[in-house]
């Protein structure tokens, strides 16, 4: 039972915490080029009903995460003509986007309200499945859950192993030395914005299509926000960003399992539905509270507009 | 087939408009109907409180035809935001609006002051004036009824709750809910989940999941998605619906559940207005008032089980029956309401404790 109970809350902890995974390390390495883009909420609504409205047709849930990620970059291209083409404010333009896609994914989605999907069945992982206690919490888990940690060995290796990686960390530095010595600025944040975008409507097609496998209005419910915050909070770095979306995830699912198990708790219970976000503040506050760290992981030049002289 | 989908709706859309665009410029030379609005918390969807508000005003409609012209307007935040919707209704020619929401309450009392020509209806809150009344359905009744399904049909004697806030109006479900079960079944025990919000599907799925993973057989849900049916259909036990019948979302999963149900009440209000008999009042209707019914019962539900249920719906639609009839012990051991007597009105609006069945604590404070 002991086994069980806790193979059942670390199963959900990596479900809870893969949408916000996958968003926040898209988001990540937008802002490592120096854009700032809020729009995360309307972009995962976006790709949300986009990966619903194309599984349901194509019977093929891998066709929705497809669509998904193009409904997202659609909408990062949209942040990024407004801000990188016409010098728009960035945060002004995000939390526009936000809204915008909140509003209009509810607009495109009203077909598909009252449709369900078939769940998509689990990929399980023979061998690593089997070992006690975590092997079948860890290795008979949905297809995204392995995509978002091989986006973040991913991620890992492009930002700090790989040349371009190093390009784009400069572009997010210091634009002008990066532009006076002949890289496109402009063309390489347009590249992180779409990258960023494509990974949020990744996220908001796992949540229809995956998660609760159904498609209403505002299913999102604020993990857009948070998977923006967990960059910050993360200070840019991708592995914290993983340990942050499961340690919200865990707690929030912990406090589901302590309210479920009949204890007699003299907790109220909104003070344990704000606990995710407090460990997660605090956690992620406490490990990352070296300030010389911080600036050394901080775009210098996040969110500011650039503007190549000729 | 999308495209065409949406153009035969647009195209049926536009030909519905004129038709009711020429019907306008008829009755404007008849006499005039009356214009009656509706103002909804959330989006109507396909399931849910507002889908039950918005399937009694088309009732309505249906029933009084041209003497009635209705609008609706859907989305509208419980802020300043709902006084200026109110207003602007109550000011161009609405002589009849319902508002369908809790924390409407303050602002209908301020438009209903201020137009004295305009009748007002509240859903759900307390206050009252002169052309400004209440209304409210006894869900609990529902409740109560699930609750005897569920207890007769659960294996492992664990039925699992999600709910949103833990206020009367939920409190009260869950007690109704707790009591029908332990009518028919001692062991059987409650657990809550405390989701914190009306509408987080994912939430509220994982807390379904939770809940199923801790030995509920039997869940039921106080919040506004079908999340939670849809997850016990998955899993494969069963559940009951609340607000809207999910049968579609869990054709296996759903034995029966708890439905609002608004278009006689909606029909007789406005047609009070139209011949001018309305006056000012509370009402809080149930199964009695058919403001309340219970959703079909599943094929899969035995006979005795379906029969129990029936008469125990006869006894309340006579009145003999009352869910918290006495006595009623709280989950502490405390008699709230001794034996032989019926819990009050303003108990219920006031209930901040749990039964003797429900196996989570609510704070007291």
């Amino acid at each position: 039972m002991e086994q069980s109970l806790f193979s059942a809350i670390l199963f959900a902890t990596l479900v809870a915490g893969t949408p916000l995974i996958i968003v926040a390390l898209g988001e990540l390495i937008t802002e490592k080029a120096g854009v700032l883009n809020l729009g995360a909420e309307g972009t995962m609504a976006m790709g949300a009903v986009a990966g619903f409205a194309a599984t349901h047709y194509s019977g093929n849930p891998y066709l929705g995460v497809l669509a998904g990620m193009a409904a997202g970059a659609l909408m990062s291209l949209l942040f990024g003509l407004l801000t990188l083409t016409f010098m728009a404010n960035q945060v002004a333009s995000g939390l526009a986007l936000a809204i915008f896609g909140v509003g209009l994914s509810a607009f495109i989605g009203k077909p598909y309200e009252s449709l369900t999907l078939q769940a998509v069945p689990a990929w399980r992982i023979p061998l690593l499945a089997d070992i006690p206690y975590i092997g079948s919490a860890l290795f008979n888990q949905q297809s995204l859950v392995y995509f978002s940690w091989a986006l973040l060995a991913g991620v890992i290796w492009f930002l700090y192993k790989s040349r371009a990686g190093l390009i784009l960390r400069a572009v997010g530095e210091s634009p002008a030395s990066a532009h006076s010595i002949g890289y496109p600025v402009i063309r390489i944040r347009y590249l992180a914005t779409l990258f960023g975008g494509a990974m949020a409507g990744i996220g908001g097609a796992f949540l229809s299509v995956f998660y609760t496998p159904l498609w209403v209005e505002g299913m999102v419910s604020g993990r857009g926000w948070i998977a923006l915050a967990l960059v910050v909070f993360a200070t840019w770095r991708p592995l914290r960003v993983m340990v942050g979306a499961y340690l919200f995830g865990g707690v929030m699912i912990t406090q589901l399992f302590v309210q479920g198990s009949g204890l007699n708790l003299e907790v109220p219970s909104q003070l344990l539905s704000a606990l995710p976000y407090l460990a997660t503040i605090l956690v992620l506050v406490l490990i990352s509270r070296n300030q010389q760290t911080i600036r050394l992981n901080s775009p210098q030049s996040l969110g500011q507009p650039y503007r190549p002289d000729a | 087939m999308a495209n065409r989908r949406h153009f035969i709706k647009a195209a049926t859309g536009m030909a519905v408009a004129a038709a009711f665009g020429v019907g306008l410029l008829g009755h404007a030379q008849a006499a005039d109907p009356l214009k009656v609005g509706f103002v909804y918390i959330s989006p109507i969807g396909d399931a849910g409180w507002t889908y039950q508000h918005d399937q009694g005003r088309l009732q309505m409609e249906k029933a009084l035809g041209d003497k009635v012209e209705t609008k609706y307007i859907e989305n509208v935040p419980e802020g300043a935001d709902a006084e200026r919707v109110i207003r602007e209704l109550a000011s161009s020619g609405y002589s009849l609006i319902y508002a369908t929401s809790f924390g409407y309450m303050n602002f209908v009392e301020r438009v209903a002051k201020q137009f004295p020509n305009v009748t007002l209806m509240h859903a759900t809150g307390y206050k009252m004036g002169k052309n400004f009344g209440n209304y409210n359905a006894r869900f609990y009744e529902g409740r109560y009824l699930n609750g005897v399904i569920a207890g007769k049909m659960s294996k492992s004697n664990v039925l699992g709750y999600v709910a949103a806030f833990p206020i009367p109006e939920v409190v009260m479900g869950i007690n109704a809910f707790a009591r029908g079960a332990r009518s028919v079944n001692p062991k059987a025990e409650v657990r809550v989940i405390w989701v914190n919000s009306w509408y987080d599907p994912g939430k509220e799925r994982e807390a379904a999941l939770t809940l199923i993973s801790q030995g509920a057989d039997m869940i039921t849900h106080h919040t506004d998605s079908t999340a939670v049916v849809q997850a016990a259909e998955e899993k494969g036990v069963n559940a009951f619906s609340y607000h809207s019948d999910m049968g579609k979302y869990g054709p296996k999963a759903q034995l029966s559940g708890t439905t609002h149900q608004w278009g006689k009440y909606y029909t007789d209000t406005t047609q009070a207005v139209l011949d001018g008999t309305w006056k000012s009042s509370s009402v809080w209707g149930g199964v009695k008032d058919q403001m309340i019914e219970i959703v079909p019962l599943n094929a899969s539900v035995p006979a005795d089980v379906k029969a129990e249920v029936e008469k125990l719906e006869g006894e309340m639609r006579a009145g003999t029956f009352h869910p918290f009839a006495g006595p009623v012990v709280d989950q502490d051991g405390k008699t709230r309401v001794p034996a032989g007597q019926v819990i009050s009105d303003s108990e219920l609006g006031h209930m901040k404790y749990f039964v003797e069945g429900v196996a989570s604590k609510l704070r007291q404070d």
